[in-house]
């Protein structure tokens, strides 16, 4: 929750072109809500971003594989790459950027 | 895509946690403005 404040901060000083997302989350449904909750706003209406649509773009880091260094990815990323399902959390989270 | 832009890592415990992920972005030549690995919502 207190995340979302400081989210919510990093927009209006950076503004939802310069600023993005990475989302690590271990599976699909709570990667969309983060990445949902970013976009149009916290849909539990839990937190600081109930109704705060920041619009930003949220990816997880699985899909951005092919933009950082393949030799950190593997060392950083590859073992959860292998037990975790990518193709069901990626789409989750890419519904949500519009 | 990630070059010049800045960057909030919402890290996870059981999936992949902020530090692995910054280690990552920052070869993209992004700059990192917030990093946690805690519950978001």
């Amino acid at each position: 929750m207190e995340n979302q404040a400081r989210i919510k901060d990093l927009a209006d000083k950076y503004g939802n072109e310069d600023l993005i997302v990475i989302l690590g989350g271990a599976e699909a449904e709570a990667s969309g809500l983060a990445a949902e909750t970013v976009s149009t706003g916290d849909p539990t209406y839990a937190g600081p971003l109930a109704g705060v649509p920041l619009g930003l773009k949220a990816y997880h880091i699985f899909e951005l594989k092919d933009q950082v260094d393949s030799a950190v990815y593997d060392e950083q990323i590859g073992m959860m790459e292998m037990v975790l399902d990518v193709d069901e959390i990626v789409n989750e989270v890419k519904n949500y950027r519009g | 895509m990630l070059e010049g832009k800045k960057v909030a890592i919402l890290g996870d415990r059981d999936g992949i946690p902020g530090p692995a992920i910054e280690e990552c972005v920052k070869t993209a030549g992004a700059e990192i403005v917030f990093s946690a690995t805690e519950c978001f919502v």
